[in-house]
């Protein structure tokens, strides 16, 4: 059963490439909350604090919180990007990720190539590759812009592209970073149908966001984040009450 | 996926990092393939301008060195031309080695992927530009009719110790080089001088009675296992024990150290 599970999780930034020195008198002056140093005596940015939870199967969870709450942080740990500093991180289950759609995507490549490009990502053959262009092509209507490098591509398009990219696969855990903007009308209509279902199949969502609306329509538990800390953990009527 | 910092499993899943990048080949071979096309939209020759700027070189520095060291050309110019090819292909190796996790930044911070994948990337795109300058070789060898024979197969073992260093040369440095950052550069100095002190343009013999010394240069052992066979001066069998020893220490370097800072990549990058 796909679960995710989470036992004192942390994640903290080392500062490496910024003036250490002079940012530790500061720190020492005044006592930070998320700036502090570590056992190391480096500066880090404590990221994501002791966090406790557990997903289960059919469980929809929406991440909200203030911008810098370690929403997107959260959502990239438990894609696999970071592994975590302390703690234990469970994530079972096949996992895709929404986060950056364009993240991997060459702007000299042509738009079939870029889809082929993301298919060998995902670890497909040639075979599946190629069928995910076939697909995409339909669905993002690039039509013979498909064979033009992206690079020349109006925002428009670009996000069409990506869009039809990210959006072909069928995870169990679906991890996703808010990101539901451009396209023209007929489009952001298909997008919006596309997006539900692939959320009404994966087994457990992930989801990061502002917008109170998309929480409350497609979430039924909202964990609340605050300087990298769970404050809040429930179901979403309760949690965005008074957000 | 279960990763628990109180019991990492560095080694496991280093193993499985080095496997899976293996296994998915084909994402490194493309990704290698865009690089090169990148680097040379538009151009006519494309990547051909590197043959052709290697072989002007040549000649001139051919003239130049024959009349200099006063050496006969037949004698001289294939030996210059093959250490050159080589040494190119190690400094270029090396100084894309640096960058071979910062520039992928990007993939790094959004995606999990064997980073295995990246240092292959980086291997596969140095090889294909290498691939661009072996003509060269033989045109070399067809105009002074220097061909080496049936010994010249002995390169190939060589070319795997090179590939084996390179491969493991690429993963040290590109985490040491996303770590800090003042390493890069200190590596260009480093290889500027090593060409310098290595029989790059200079052959062995010139150092006389000292040539003895020459196999305590790694970046000579490396060189001999590959250019001696194609010269038809198979190195001694000192020079491939050193080879052979060097190869050992690198990867086991690179691998202790990939073992131990793997997870930290993320977070350097």
């Amino acid at each position: 059963m796909p679960h995710i599970l989470a036992e004192r999780l942390s994640i903290a930034f080392p500062l490496y490439h910024v003036g250490a020195r002079s940012l530790k008198k500061r720190l020492l002056a005044n006592s930070p909350l998320r700036l502090r140093t570590d056992e190391n005596d480096r500066v880090v940015v404590a990221a994501l604090n002791e966090l406790d939870f557990n997903i289960r199967s059919g469980e929809r969870v929406a991440l909200v919180g203030q911008n810098g709450a370690g929403k997107t942080t959260l959502l990239r740990t438990m894609a696999g990007v970071y592994e975590p500093v302390a703690g234990r991180l469970e994530v079972v289950g096949r996992i895709g990720s929404l986060i950056d759609p364009s993240a991997g995507m060459d702007p000299d490549a042509t738009g079939r190539e870029n889809i082929i490009l993301r298919g060998l990502f995902r670890g497909m053959d040639d075979k599946q590759s190629a069928e995910m262009a076939v697909e995409v092509g339909a669905f993002s209507g690039l039509g013979e812009f498909l064979d033009v490098p992206i690079r020349t591509y109006s925002a428009g398009m670009s996000v069409r592209l990506s869009f039809a990219v990210a959006t072909l696969m069928q995870p169990e855990v679906l991890l996703m970073d808010e990101w539901f903007s451009a396209g023209d009308a007929d489009f952001m209509a298909r997008a919006q149908q596309r997006l539900e279902e692939l959320v009404q199949k994966a087994e457990i969502l992930v989801l990061a966001s502002h917008s109170m609306e998309i929480v409350r329509a497609w979430c039924t538990r909202a964990i609340r984040l605050q300087g990298g800390r769970i404050i809040d953990d429930g179901p979403v009527e309760r949690v965005t009450a008074n957000m | 996926m279960i990763s628990d910092s109180a019991n990492p499993r560095r080694v496991r899943r280093a193993l499985e990092d080095l496997e899976l990048g293996a296994r998915r080949w084909r994402l490194p071979v493309a990704l290698a393939r865009l690089d090169i096309r990148n680097r040379y939209r538009g151009s006519v020759l494309g990547p051909f301008w590197m043959t052709l700027s290697t072989a002007i070189t040549f000649v001139a520095l051919g003239l130049l060195y024959s009349t200099l060291f006063k050496m006969n050309l037949p004698e001289y110019l294939p030996f210059l031309v093959v250490s050159m090819i080589l040494w190119n292909v190690f400094a270029q190796m090396v100084g894309d080695a640096c960058t071979s996790l910062i520039a992928a930044e990007g993939i790094i911070r959004q995606m999990p992927l064997p980073y295995t994948v990246h240092a292959l990337r980086c291997l596969m795109r140095n090889a294909v530009v290498a691939a661009h300058n072996l003509p060269l070789i033989l045109v070399v060898f067809l105009v002074f009719n220097s061909w080496p024979g049936i010994g010249a197969l002995l390169a190939l073992p060589g070319m795997v110790l090179f590939t084996l260093n390179a491969f493991a040369a690429v993963m040290f440095l590109g985490m040491v080089c996303a770590r800090f950052r003042d390493i890069g550069p200190i590596v260009g100095t480093v290889m500027q001088l090593a060409f310098f002190v290595s029989p790059v343009i200079w052959k062995p013999e010139l150092l006389h009675d000292q040539q003895k010394w020459l196999v305590l240069n790694p970046f000579y052992d490396l060189m001999e296992v590959v250019r001696g066979p194609l010269l038809n001066m198979p190195p001694s069998l000192l020079v491939w024990v050193a080879a052979v020893l060097i190869t050992t220490v690198n990867c086991s370097v690179a691998f202790v150290f990939f073992v131990r800072f793997r997870g930290r990549i993320a977070f350097w990058v």
